[in-house]
Order: C-alpha cells, then sequence, then structure tokens
C-alpha cells in the first residue's frame, strides 16, 4: 500500500485518540471542578473522588497515547506542537501533575485544613485543564503563527501564550468546561446515590442551556475564524459529523427530562466524541495549520513517519487497541455500582 | 545559561526525579504480587497482612512515579524539537508502544487492585497485580530500549534530512538495551529488597510485630542478594558493551588518558582533569582493566588523549559516579549476604547494631540508581544520539532562555513540594506498620 494510505490511517487514529481522551478524562475533570457545588461534605466529596478513582489513570494514559502517536506517527508535528506551544502545555503539565496527586495524597493525613487544600487543589487542577485543552484546540483549529520551511528544514513561531488567549481560543476554552460540567454531572448522577445523586442531576439540568448557548456562538464563530467549513462545503456529506454533534446535544436534555440520566450519559460521551470529530474533519488533512502562510501549515503528508515505521504502529494500533478497549470494558463493568457514602466510610482501601 | 545548557539541567532535573519513584515501583509491584501469592497458595494470614503493608507503601509511591512520567513524555517535543524532528521516526514509536502495550494494562489493572478487594474473586485480584506489575516491567524494557538506541543506535539510515527506521527488529534486539534492561530491572528489585529490610529492621529494633518483620526481612535479604549479584554481573557485561561502542565514555569511566595496552586497574585514582592526568594513581592491579573490558589481559585501551576535548565528555563526574556506584554495589552484596545469614538465626533480633546499619542503608541503593544513571547520560554527551547527532543540534528551536528558566523553576519548587510530602508519607506509614485486623477482605472473599 501507498504510503499516503496510512497517513490516512494514521490522521483517523489521532483524531479517534483524543476524542477518546476527552470523552474519558471529561468526565474526571468535570466531576473534580463541580465538587464544590455538587459535594456538600467530606463524605461527599469522598465519594466523588472514589466514583472516579479506579479509572482516571487509565482515562489519562488516552492523553499519552495521543501524545505518543503524535510523536511516533506525526513526528514533525509533535516536535512543532509541544515546543510552539511551550508554556501552555506547561501549565497544563503542572495541572496534571496535581490533580494526579490530590487523589491519592487527599485521605492520607486525618486533618480538616490538609483535606481542604487538597480539595481546592482538585477543584483549580481540573478546571485549568478542561480550559486549556479548549483554548490548545481552538487556535489548532484556527491556526498558528508559524512559518515552516520543509525542504531547508527551517522553522519559526512568533506566537505567545497571550496570543493563544484570543476570542476564537477563548470560547473553544469555554465549550470544553461546559461540555465537560455537564458530562461531569451527568456522571455524578449515575454513579452516586441519594441526595448528591439528585443534586447531580439537577446540576446537569440547569447547564444545558448555557452548553447548547456556547456550542451555537462556537459554531458560527468557526465560521469567520477558522478554514473548518471548506471541508464540508467541498463534500456537503461530511455535514453528518456535525449534525450527530448537535443531534446528541439536544437528545442529552431529552432524555434528561425523561429521567433517564444513563441515556443521557452515553449521548454527552457522543456529543464530545462527534464535536471533536467535527473539528478534526474540518482540518483534513492538516494536523496544525498556520494562519500566516498556507505553505506552512504541518499536514499529515509533509510530517509524518516512513512508511515502514507507519506500517509497524498500524499493527501495533490494531492489536493493541482492541484489547485494551475489551479489558476496559470489563473494568468497568466490575465498578459499574454506585457508590454510596456507605460505601466509602466502611472501606479502608478508598480514597 | 543558553537554552541548551537549561534544558539539560531540567532534562536531568525531572529525570533523576521521575527516577527516584521508579526503581520503587518497578521492585515493590512484583513483591507484592509475590507475598500475594503467598497468601492465595497458603491461606496464612499474614502473607496478608504483609500484601497490604508493602502494597500501600507502593502505592504512595507509584503516584508520583505516573505524574512525573508524564512530564517525561512531554518534555522532548517540548525541549528537544529538533532531536524529536529528527529521530522520531525511530524514536516515537517505542513511547507509543510503551503507551498502548504497557501503561494502559499497569494503569488499569492498579485500579482494579487498589479498588478490588471486595469485587472480585481471590485469584483475579491476584492476577490483577500480576498483570500491573508485568506491565511495569515491559514498560521498563520498552523505554530503556529507546534510550538504549541513543547510546548505541541500530537499525537506520538517513534519508530526508533525518533518521529513519530501517530495521525495526535490529531497534528491539539491541543487545544495548537488553543489557541495560536487566541491569535496571534488577537494580529495582535491589532497591525495593533494601527498602524492605530497612523498615523492617526499624520495626525489630523498636519489638514491633517481630513475626511480620523476620519473614518480611529474610523473603527481602534473598531478593536483595540475588538481584544485587545480577546487578554486578550486568554492569560488568554493560562496560564491555561500553568499551567496544563508546570509547569516550569509557575512559572517563575509567580516567584513562593514554591510549594503551595491557592496561591496569587502580583502586586509588584521583583525575587532574587539567592537566590531563591522574594526580594520584596508586594499588594498581597489573592487565585488570583490559581483562575486565575485552576479556584480554594484553588488549589496548583507548585513552581520552585520543581524543579532542570537544569530543570528550565531563570526566569528572562520570569516573566518581561510576567508581561510586560500583562501591555501592560491593556494599549491598556485602551487607545482604550477611542479612541472610542473620536473618536464620534465632536470635537476630538481638543483632541490634546490624539492624541499625539496614535502616541507615535504605539509601545505598538510591544513590547508586542515580549515579547510575549520570553516568550512562554524562558520559555520553556531547551526543544526544552517540555519534549521530550533538546535543547542542537537538535543542528546541522556538523557546527562549526565559521561558526554560520559569519552566526549570517551576518543576523545582512543584517537585520539591511534592516529593517533600510523599516522602513525609511514606515515612508515616512505613513507621505506622501494618494493620491488625483484615477480617473483613478474608471474611468477602472468603465467599468469592
Ligand atoms: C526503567 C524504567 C523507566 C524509565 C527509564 C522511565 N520510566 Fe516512566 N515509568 C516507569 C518506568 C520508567 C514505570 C515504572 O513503569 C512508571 C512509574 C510509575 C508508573 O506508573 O509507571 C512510569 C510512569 C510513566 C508515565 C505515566 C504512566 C501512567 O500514567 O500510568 C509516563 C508517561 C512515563 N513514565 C514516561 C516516561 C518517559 C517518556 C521516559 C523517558 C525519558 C521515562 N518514563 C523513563
Ligand atoms: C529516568 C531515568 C533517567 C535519568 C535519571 C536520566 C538522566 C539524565 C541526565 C542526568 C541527563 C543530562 C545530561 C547532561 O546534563 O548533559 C539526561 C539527558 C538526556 N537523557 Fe536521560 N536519564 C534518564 C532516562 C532517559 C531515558 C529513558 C531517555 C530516553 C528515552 C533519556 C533521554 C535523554 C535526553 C533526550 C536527554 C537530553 C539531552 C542531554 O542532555 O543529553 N534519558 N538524562
Ligand atoms: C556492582 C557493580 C556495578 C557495575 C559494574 C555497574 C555498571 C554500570 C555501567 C557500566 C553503567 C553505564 C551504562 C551506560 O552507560 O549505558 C551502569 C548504569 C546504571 N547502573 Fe550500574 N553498575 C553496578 C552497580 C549498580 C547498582 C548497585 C545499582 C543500583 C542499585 C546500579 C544502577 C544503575 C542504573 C540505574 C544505571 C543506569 C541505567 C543503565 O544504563 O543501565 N548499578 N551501571
Amino acid at each position: 500500500m501507498d504510503i499516503s494510505v496510512f497517513q490516512v490511517i494514521w490522521f483517523v487514529l489521532w483524531g479517534v485518540l483524543w476524542a477518546v481522551y476527552f470523552m474519558l478524562d471529561g468526565f474526571v475533570l468535570g466531576t473534580g471542578f463541580l465538587s464544590w457545588i455538587l459535594a456538600k461534605n467530606d463524605t461527599e466529596k469522598r465519594v466523588l473522588i472514589n466514583t472516579v478513582g479506579p479509572v482516571w489513570d487509565g482515562n489519562e494514559v488516552w492523553l499519552i497515547t495521543a501524545g505518543g502517536a503524535t510523536f511516533a506517527a506525526f513526528p514533525t508535528t509533535y516536535a512543532l506542537m509541544f515546543s510552539n506551544l511551550y508554556s501552555a502545555l506547561l501549565l497544563l503539565l503542572f495541572a496534571l501533575i496535581v490533580r494526579g496527586v490530590s487523589f491519592e495524597f487527599r485521605g492520607k493525613i486525618d486533618s480538616p485544613v490538609w483535606k481542604k487544600a487538597w480539595d481546592n487543589a482538585i477543584m483549580v487542577s481540573s478546571f485549568l485543564p478542561a480550559l486549556l485543552f479548549g483554548v490548545a484546540f481552538g487556535n489548532i483549529f484556527k491556526g498558528i503563527p508559524m512559518k515552516n520551511d520543509f525542504a531547508a528544514i527551517n522553522f519559526t513561531y512568533d506566537g505567545s501564550l497571550i496570543g493563544l488567549l484570543n476570542p476564537y481560543g477563548l470560547v473553544t476554552g469555554v465549550l470544553f468546561v461546559m461540555l465537560f460540567a455537564v458530562h461531569g454531572s451527568l456522571y455524578a448522577a449515575i454513579k452516586t446515590t441519594g441526595d448528591l445523586s439528585k443534586r447531580a442531576a439537577d446540576l446537569a439540568n440547569k447547564l444545558w442551556l448555557p452548553l447548547l448557548v456556547v456550542a451555537v456562538i462556537f459554531l458560527a464563530f468557526t465560521y469567520p475564524a477558522t478554514k473548518l467549513y471548506d471541508n464540508y462545503l467541498k463534500a456537503p456529506v461530511l455535514l453528518i459529523v456535525p449534525v450527530i454533534a448537535v443531534a446528541s446535544l439536544l437528545m442529552i436534555k431529552v432524555s434528561a427530562l425523561k429521567g433517564s440520566f444513563h441515556k443521557a450519559f452515553l449521548f454527552s460521551c457522543l456529543t464530545i466524541v462527534f464535536v471533536v470529530f467535527t473539528g478534526v474533519t474540518g482540518l483534513f488533512p492538516n494536523l496544525i495549520p498556520s494562519n500566516i502562510d498556507p505553505a506552512s501549515n504541518l499536514t499529515i503528508f509533509n510530517s509524518s513517519s516512513s512508511l515502514l515505521t507507519l506500517q509497524i504502529m498500524t499493527v501495533v494500533a490494531a492489536i493493541c487497541v482492541p484489547t485494551v478497549i475489551a479489558y476496559k470494558i470489563w473494568v468497568y463493568r466490575i465498578f459499574r455500582a454506585r457508590v454510596s457514602n456507605e460505601d466509602v466510610l466502611g472501606d479502608a482501601d478508598a480514597y | 545559561m543558553n537554552v541548551v545548557t537549561l534544558s539539560q539541567l531540567q532534562f536531568a532535573a525531572t529525570g533523576m526525579f521521575h527516577w527516584i519513584f521508579v526503581p520503587l515501583t518497578l521492585g515493590l509491584s512484583i513483591l507484592t504480587a509475590w507475598m500475594e501469592t503467598k497468601y492465595v497458595r497458603t491461606g496464612d494470614e499474614t502473607w496478608l497482612r504483609m500484601t497490604k503493608f508493602w502494597g500501600k507503601l507502593f502505592l504512595i509511591n507509584f503516584a508520583l512515579g505516573v505524574v512525573t512520567g508524564i512530564t517525561m513524555e512531554f518534555q522532548f517535543g517540548m525541549n528537544w524539537s529538533e532531536y524529536s524532528r529528527y529521530v522520531g521516526d525511530i524514536f516515537g514509536a517505542p513511547l507509543a508502544i510503551e503507551a498502548t502495550l504497557a501503561f494502559f494494562l499497569e494503569s488499569v489493572f492498579i485500579g482494579v487492585w487498589i479498588f478490588g478487594w471486595n469485587k472480585i474473586s481471590k485469584k483475579a485480584h491476584l492476577a490483577s497485580i500480576w498483570l500491573a506489575s508485568i506491565a511495569t516491567n515491559v514498560s521498563a524494557l520498552i523505554i530503556l530500549l529507546a534510550n538504549a538506541w541513543m547510546q548505541k543506535p541500530v537499525g537506520y539510515v538517513i534519508r530526508n534530512g533525518r533518521a529513519e527506521m530501517d530495521d525495526f527488529l535490529k531497534v528491539l534486539f539491541n543487545d544495548y538495551g537488553w543489557i541495560k534492561f536487566i541491569h535496571t530491572l534488577l537494580s529495582g528489585y535491589a532497591l525495593a529488597a533494601f527498602l524492605i529490610m530497612g523498615v523492617s529492621a526499624w520495626h525489630l529494633l523498636r519489638k514491633n510485630e517481630n513475626e511480620f518483620f523476620v519473614r518480611s526481612f529474610k523473603l527481602a535479604a534473598v531478593w536483595a542478594f540475588v538481584a544485587t549479584l545480577g546487578v554486578a554481573i550486568t554492569g560488568d557485561m554493560h562496560a564491555v558493551e561500553i568499551a567496544e561502542h563508546q570509547p569516550t565514555k569509557f575512559a572517563a569511566m575509567e580516567s584513562q588518558w593514554e591510549t594503551k595496552k595491557g592496561v591496569g586497574m587502580s583502586l586509588l585514582l584521583i583525575p587532574d582533569v587539567a592537566r590531563e592526568c591522574n594526580s594520584t594513581d596508586k594499588f594498581c592491579i597489573p592487565n585488570m582493566l583490559s581483562l575486565l573490558a575485552f576479556h584480554d589481559a594484553t588488549a589496548e585501551i583507548k585513552g581520552l588523549k585520543s581524543f579532542p576535548p570537544e569530543l570528550r565528555p565531563p570526566v569528572l563526574p562520570t569516573f566518581l559516579s561510576f567508581r561510586a556506584m560500583t562501591g555501592l554495589g560491593m556494599f549491598m552484596l556485602l551487607t545482604s549476604l550477611i542479612g541472610i545469614v542473620l536473618s536464620r538465626r534465632e536470635k537476630f533480633i538481638e543483632y541490634r547494631a546490624f539492624l541499625t546499619l539496614m535502616v541507615f542503608a535504605i539509601p545505598a541503593p538510591y544513590l547508586a540508581q542515580q549515579l547510575g544513571w549520570l553516568v550512562a547520560e554524562l558520559g555520553r554527551q556531547p551526543w544526544i544520539v552517540y555519534g549521530v547527532l550533538k546535543t547542542s543540534d537537538a535543542v528546541s528551536k522556538s523557546i527562549t532562555s526565559t521561558q526554560v528558566v520559569l519552566s526549570l523553576l517551576g518543576f523545582t519548587v512543584l517537585y520539591g513540594f511534592l516529593g517533600a510530602i510523599d516522602i513525609f508519607l511514606l515515612v508515616k506509614y512505613a513507621k505506622k506498620g501494618p494493620d491488625k485486623d483484615v477480617s473483613s477482605i478474608i471474611n468477602v472473599q472468603g465467599r468469592g
């Protein structure tokens, strides 16, 4: 097979890895930064943490895989994306580090001050990645100010952290925050019991309309701010992707009104996945466009690995990814029960 | 300072910090799995309590290993983008394989292990710790193969302005990587065993839970001795490989300035870098170095002076680190051997001086671990990929020194803070001792 076939395969996988990551970490981040509204006391805070306890690290590995896949399949994109967005990624990294240890540290010392401190840490370090990922993807959709000469191997960038905080980037940031907020409260609604579960369901209901508004603004703003719609104009059948995104967004509310929050959560998963697909479909064949010079776009063709490496990676992915999905489903089944106050109080191993 | 030096400092600091937690994870995960296996086989409650107690320390340590690993993965792109672009075709693959093959398995089954005590059967629970532990070892293999490629690049061609993969199997079966893997893995086992011996000794000095801690000590002493012996043997194999492929590193490790045949090994050497010689050179064992390096008493060894100064690594730190690592290795061999002998005796807990020594020996393998990486990485300089790419050509072009100063500061503060807390918690839970009551688990699992 021709190398371009593999380049396209890896473009699709690249999109899927990011989409699955946001779907899975989205609810961990969401329950994290909403915990100050959702949980009324220490026990409820612990319940929330324990709903994500067994799975958060496994979910985060999708991010590591997305990063690793970018490195392996599109090394030039990996190199330029990570160095150009240095400061933003650093903030993201610090937040992810703090979030990870907070879960482990919080329950290890029995003092209200200690616990309060880590509760705050969890909130901030969950909110920041949600926002930053949105801002980063907004800027990727829009393009960043880089000039790349692939033949001469000469790459320059003149953006800055502040430059990333442009209106479109911020709108995308808010969109991600709202998506994860609804997603996280739905997760809390179906994974906890009693009052906490009701409160979470209410919150999801309340946040839905603001999410819709932000989503509409985002879709409208995307037209002047990016070139994402070009692909859709060229091949209108692709419009099915954003249509599914919008339809699932509406179905969240329909299901929630009927009281079936499990369904609402599944639609929220679908929404997140298809929002990411909407952006990625619009990008193709770019991975990161340049907003000052179209010839500088990082595409799947000018930034990919060699045919051999792509072939090896395809074999690895074809074996590993389905296996991972299979045992992850098994694990989610083991921990499918709701977590109650009694559960965390009686269990010495709980966080 | 320029971006290269700052990025080197940052990479070294974050890597060595990651490496405080990784070896204990490697060793303690397998030891915990071993203890749980004993419990499932025998039904003996003490084994279960051991699993829980040492497993708890493993988990506190594990948390920091995980979060600092993400930094490692991001940094290649952030600070070393020229490197990433130049060798990504070869180097990216192991990182991606590591995540899909090992990290998923490890993180998912650690979750099952922590939260699954009351949810799945005894056997399934035991399987989950073994899966997590094997995955951890596999992840070490893959990342070390990647690192070994930088030490001894194989299976590549220079094409399209970068190094491209030419033979994946050569990368996979790079002998340098496999030696590195075994040396490193066993050093992790040894470190964990020394931690168990040290903590057990601390409790035995206080006559706390004698049966529990004598049993832990006995088990750990055997692991420590066997592992350290393996570390020493593979360490020697390492040196042989280096003598052949990285003559500059070998010369720096041994502070060998002149090119000679039939070189001896001096027990006391003090390098004088400015004058390019050794100011003190005593107790020489004739022909020993040639014999060790090439298994030939008359073999020629290239001295540092045969290489232009800009191609030599920093001699003094490489030399001292190597000497100290091997010295610590000898110390560990000796103490673990004594540990095996004494812990079999009836009056083991009366040997207070030895027990005290073992408490203070906990840092020894930690130190050796850090020194080992210093030898490997400093000795490779000025190359980032030996003989192929210089470190100074590998750094990102779009970052400024202000950015790296700030990030380095950020890492120092954040890591310092989290590291202090983590070590505080480790000490706290180590001193607290094992839980008395594990009946809740036995009741539930008894049914399942
Ligand atoms: C010989 C072993 C070894 C070495 C040299 C390294 N690591 Fe590491 N790493 C591990 C052995 C390990 C481990 C033992 O498997 C860890 C420690 C705790 C854990 O969860 O896994 C880990 C964790 C860990 C994680 C988090 C995984 C998770 O979320 O579960 C990442 C992303 C990395 N590492 C990446 C790296 C990179 C990019 C390295 C190279 C610069 C590196 N590690 C050096
Ligand atoms: C986790 C254990 C490790 C430690 C403690 C460690 C230590 C170091 C040190 C001390 C340096 C700095 C050398 C200098 O100052 O010039 C360095 C550099 C480097 N090492 Fe390692 N290393 C580790 C693992 C790895 C691995 C597994 C890889 C590859 C996968 C790697 C790749 C690099 C790179 C890219 C640099 C930067 C360039 C350089 O300074 O040479 N290291 N490391
Ligand atoms: C007993 C004699 C020992 C010898 C002869 C020895 C030899 C070596 C050599 C030659 C290297 C450099 C490898 C390279 O440049 O790539 C190395 C690295 C290393 N050593 Fe040792 N070593 C010994 C003991 C120890 C001990 C006791 C520990 C820790 C418990 C240890 C941990 C390490 C580590 C972590 C590395 C870096 C990883 C690697 O390159 O394998 N070593 N050792």
